[in-house]
């Protein structure tokens, strides 16, 4: 199925979790945030919830900034 | 003389350094971690942004800045809606470095000025929801009142414009604040140089907050020591207490037992 990952396309399998996500981009055991459809997605909710066709994902992390 | 009991707090902590710095147009993660090490700041600002999905990069900017060693201040930088400063909130929130947030809502590119009624509006929902929030906000004592009355933990007007180094070129306007509010004020934005954050410790505020200042100096470590110095300097004469102004002279040697 295809998503939308921070404003790129991505393809992943159908059923696909959060966490199946984050592990394929290398981010599972950094510290990030993440956004489903502009909610926020706990931490603890990432391996129960599976993403949809068409999904938007936003992934954020902390950066320098004043 | 009561320097090792000068303390503040804030949402619940209690700090020593009156410097708040941001971490943001440093050269590297490591020049980063220095010049927060030696401005002595315990409070450090960051951004919220997307992860380069396609490279992610191996470091992160808390492997430098521990949150177990400093408090980590998300701020909502580039917002322009109270609903994406909320939303940026959450995020940060949810990225563990718990609920304290600078909010920050622009309502204008080329000043950076914020957006008060949107400011407001986001530091309702976000107090509702936990968070403590520390509002970059004008110099304006309604808009500060307003974002205390809506519990606010403190209230961040601007002396200058953001990254502009002007200095504080509003000394009425903050004092009106700072004698009108009861939550800390700290002056966001505008400080250039050492005797700018001096003269807004010595204005009785209760800590400074800075980025370009430091980073955009020719050598950000050094200015980053500086800066500690005008902060301290200026607090201490703040507790001291300053003389007053006169027109005329009064000498300072005896008036008598003058040679002949």
């Amino acid at each position: 199925m295809r998503l939308s990952v921070n404003g790129e396309e991505r393809e992943i399998e159908a059923g696909a979790t959060i966490e199946r996500l984050l592990e394929d981009l290398g981010l599972r055991a950094r510290r990030v945030a993440v956004e489903v459809n502009r909610e926020v997605v706990t931490r603890d909710a990432w391996p129960c919830t599976e993403l949809r066709e068409r999904d938007s994902v936003e992934i954020v992390q902390f950066v320098g900034g004043g | 003389m009561r320097e090792s009991t000068d303390t503040f707090e804030l949402a619940g902590r209690t700090y020593r350094s009156r410097l708040i710095v941001g971490t943001g147009k440093y050269a590297d993660f490591e020049q980063t971690r220095r010049a927060v090490e030696i401005c002595g700041a315990e409070i450090v600002t960051v951004a919220v942004r997307r992860v380069n999905i396609t490279d992610a990069g191996k470091e992160n900017l808390l492997d430098y800045l521990s949150p177990d060693r400093y408090t980590i201040l998300p701020n909502t930088a580039g917002c322009y809606t109270a609903e994406d400063a909320v939303r940026t909130c959450r995020l940060a929130r949810d990225a563990g470095v718990g609920k304290l947030v600078k909010l920050e809502v622009i309502g204008d590119p080329a000043t950076l000025f914020p957006d008060v009624p949107a400011t407001i509006e986001a530091a309702k929902t976000l107090v509702a929801e936990g968070f403590d929030v520390l509002p970059y906000i004008t110099d304006d004592v309604v808009a500060c009142l307003r974002l205390q009355d809506v519990g606010c933990k403190a209230v961040m007007p601007l002396a200058a414009p953001i990254g502009s180094g002007l200095g504080i070129r509003n000394r009425y306007n903050l004092k009106i604040i700072l004698e009108k509010l009861s939550v800390p004020v700290i002056v966001d934005a505008g400080v250039g140089t050492a005797s700018d954050a001096a003269v807004a410790m010595e204005m009785g505020c209760t800590a400074v907050l800075m980025n370009t200042a430091i980073a955009g100096a020719r050598d950000p470590l050094r200015m980053a020591k500086a800066m500690r110095l005008g902060v301290e300097a200026g607090r201490e004469a703040f507790l001291a207490g300053r003389i007053e102004k006169r027109l005329y002279a009064t000498a300072s040697s005896p008036l008598s037992d003058l040679i002949d």
